[in-house]
């Protein structure tokens, strides 16, 4: 059992909790992930670690409710324990010998893409932020990307905070204003990962982007998490998080995504959940 | 005057009770209910007890089986567990899930006019009566070695070598990536073939003789071999890991939806307990179901997939007889109305606008000149058909988890990713203080052969620890 210390609730959608999982912490690094199991009767599913403290043995998750599970980890207060937290899992990202890099984190992407840009400012980058959300009421971590980013940008679908327009668009301006990246690591839902592989592509920066497919045990067992890299199928859980944006098959992640939508509309009916957005 | 020894001349097995094949469709209940006594000791009268006992030398561990068997004939189910237990520390689990006809069975003598005495019958009835009747001594905890002894994985190796270690006096941590122990027979092996209240009870019995086990640590990731030697303090290492990740058969359509590896259906279906409806883990229920491989973990999908309301089809490259899953699981597979498509190689999948699988293009094959393994190989005819499901489900081998040779630097392995043993007999790997065995070594292979893997390296890991200082 692992002991909840901290529940914030970043936004009505997204939460943060700092978890007590030393042997987690002890070896955790930026990109990697954790599965978890609220209880029992739980799914096991990937969370990627946002922060970690290897000295108090802490680790934190940020995610988003979007099932039963995180709707259930949503629910907890400090005090309580989740059955089961297995890690670090993944590949770290690869953060060192870089001059400049652009992070592109997109709604709750931006918790992945925090620990991978903070990491990159730490071993000697030059990082330039783009975080998009539809509205402003669901902004996260902006302090927090702005405490190591030399370029910082906000979008808004809506324009009711920072620019209005896509990531995308603010990618393009800084690729155009002569930024030469070395590599732009884009974090966020599918779709926007599609399309900032597909600017990057265009303009030829080298772009990672951190694939979070459906996944059974996270070890390489099950080939659940298999995304299509080029000609090769990899897993996920074992070969990534992390790929060369401009091989996968977007299309196909998405499509597989949707595999077991009938059970987890039920799920979310069984727990109570409301669904309103 | 000596004692003449009165034998069954019945030719057949004593036939085991089960569950007709109407009722285990609709359910998850084990299917082999077991003998009762007096069935028992029928079928132990059947055994010649043959003095050069040809079972014994078949058998991975060892297990005295006209000893246990005659403690049967004597109605002393109490030294019969006794006997088992000098060799094989899981009866109950041996008992239903060995092949027992390509191991003790296949030489019994009885066989050359009838059946072979059912030796796996009867080691179940032993083990299932030991537990019921609580007959077994208690767990005596063995004076402490202050020997620390680390196993990497829960799975018939990796509890066996505890077991061992442990009644040696040895401090022993099994290190658990799932988030329960059990391995392949928590994951892999179906409630229906396997309760799981027996790996539960054998895990608590190691418990009971010290052994520690550590769930949701992931060797080579959480904590590597290294760290485990150097850090933790641990004397030596066996690994037993398994063979953890799933074979592709690399064609085209493979992705769809509706395509699964067997690991994560068994896994979704087992260890998650898809199947109860108070669980949330979700698992696929196709109504026509391709299980593709002729092994055991292709029977177990199959009927997984049947219990959860498919009609399914098994598509296998060679002909029957070829087929490796043990006879009694293609038995009951037929049974209960799995249908066997032999000589068929699948070549294309393909779905429908939404993605899902629709159907499988397969080539007809032919049997061509044995090859390495002596079975005749399968040949392609350029001949197709085309097999309508909803669900594909590849039970084709696995190959060794990467992530403990990734991180373990001198450990030598294969190109294909087993752990090379320099010794077959130990298990002993390139690195020192480190040992290996099961599927982590030799590829997919069996229950028992995992068992007789670790049990050998426990004995070599015992030897190294008693001379080292």
């Amino acid at each position: 059992m692992y002991k909840v210390l901290e529940v914030e609730h970043l936004n009505p959608t997204v939460t943060r909790l700092k978890v007590e999982a030393p042997e987690v912490a002890r070896k955790a690094l930026p990109g990697q992930f954790v599965i978890v199991r609220t209880d029992e009767a739980g799914e096991r599913i990937p969370l990627t670690i946002s922060n970690y403290d290897r000295g108090l043995g802490h680790i934190e998750i940020i995610f988003q409710i979007v099932g039963s599970e995180t709707f259930l980890l949503d629910r907890k207060k400090p005090g309580d324990y989740l059955s089961d937290i297995a890690g670090p899992l993944g590949i770290a990202s690869e953060t060192q010998g870089k001059n400049k890099v652009a992070v592109v984190g997109g709604g709750v992407g931006c918790a992945i893409a925090l620990p991978v840009a903070r990491q990159f400012a730490q071993d000697g980058a030059v990082v330039h932020s783009i975080v998009g959300f539809r509205t402003r009421d669901l902004v996260i971590l902006e302090d927090e990307f702005k405490d190591f980013s030399a370029e910082f940008r906000m979008m808004t679908d809506d324009g009711s905070y920072g620019q209005k327009g896509l990531v995308t668009n603010a990618l393009e301006e800084l690729i155009c204003a002569g930024h030469q990246y070395d590599e732009v690591f884009a974090v966020g839902p599918v779709i926007m990962m599609k399309f900032v592989a597909q600017l990057t592509k265009q303009y030829k920066v080298k772009t990672k982007v951190s694939m979070n497919p459906i996944m059974v045990d996270g070890t390489g067992m099950c080939g659940a998490c298999r995304v299509q890299v080029g000609s090769e199928t990899k897993f996920a859980c074992v070969h990534g998080p992390d790929f060369d944006g401009h091989l996968i098959d977007y299309d196909l992640l998405m499509r597989r995504n949707t595999q077991y939508r009938d059970k987890e509309q039920a799920n979310v009916q069984e727990v109570g959940m409301v669904c309103n957005a | 005057m000596p004692e003449v020894k009165k034998i069954n001349r019945q030719k057949e097995k004593t036939p085991m009770p089960q569950l007709s094949p109407e009722v285990r469709i609709t359910n998850f209940d084990e299917v082999a209910l077991g003998l009762d006594r007096e069935a028992a000791i029928n079928e132990a009268m059947r055994c010649l007890g043959c003095p050069d006992q040809p079972c014994v030398g078949k058998c991975p561990v060892g297990v005295p089986i006209p000893a246990f068997i005659n403690c049967i004939v004597r109605d002393n189910p109490k030294a019969a567990i006794k006997t088992i237990k000098r060799q094989n520390l899981f009866p109950a689990i041996c008992g239903r899930v060995c092949p027992q006809e390509s191991q003790c069975e296949s030489v019994c003598v009885r066989a050359r006019n009838g059946q072979p005495v059912g030796i796996g019958y009867l080691e179940r009835y032993v083990a299932d009566t030991a537990a019921r009747e609580n007959l077994e001594d208690p767990t005596r905890v063995p004076n402490p070695t202050g020997k620390k002894v680390a196993i990497v994985g829960s799975g018939p190796g990796g509890l066996a070598a505890a077991g061992e270690l442990a009644k040696a006096g040895h401090a022993v941590t099994v290190f658990e990536a799932l988030h329960k122990p059990g391995g392949v027979l928590e994951y892999g092996i179906p409630q229906f073939r396997l309760p799981k209240d027996i790996v539960a009870r054998e895990v608590s019995k190691l418990k009971e003789l010290g052994v520690r086990i550590k769930t949701n640590v992931i060797v080579g990731k959480s904590v590597t071999i290294d760290e485990l030697l150097d850090l933790e303090g641990f004397d030596a290492v066996y690994i037993g890991s398994g063979a953890g990740l799933p074979t592709f058969m690399n064609i085209p359509g493979e992705n769809f939806n509706g395509v699964f590896s067997a690991n994560e259906y068994l896994t979704r279906t087992n260890l998650m307990k898809g199947y109860l409806p108070e669980t949330r883990t979700p698992v696929y229920r196709a109504k026509k179901a391709a299980i593709v491989g002729g092994g055991n973990v292709a029977m177990d999908a199959a009927r997984c997939a049947r219990r959860l309301g498919a009609d399914v089809t098994i598509i296998y490259r060679r002909s029957e007889a070829e087929l490796p899953a043990r006879a009694e699981e293609v038995e009951h597979a037929k049974e209960e109305g799995i249908k066997f498509q032999m000589l068929t190689s699948p070549v294309e999948i393909q779905a429908d606008e939404n993605n899902w699988v629709n159907q499988v293009k397969c080539e007809t094959m032919i049997l061509g000149e044995p090859d390495a393994s002596g079975r005749r190989r399968p040949q392609p005819t350029g001949e197709y058909v085309t097999l309508e499901c909803d669900c594909v489900i590849m039970a084709i081998g696995n190959s060794p988890n990467p992530l403990i040779g990734q991180t373990t630097p001198g450990l030598d392995l294969q190109k294909w990713g087993g752990i090379i043993v320099t010794d077959e007999t130990t298990g002993q790997t390139t690195k020192s203080k480190v040992w290996a065995g099961g599927d982590a070594v030799s590829g997919a292979a069996t229950v028992i052969l995992a068992l007789g893997a670790g049990k050998a390296a426990a004995k070599a890991i015992n030897q190294y620890l008693k001379t080292a200082s």
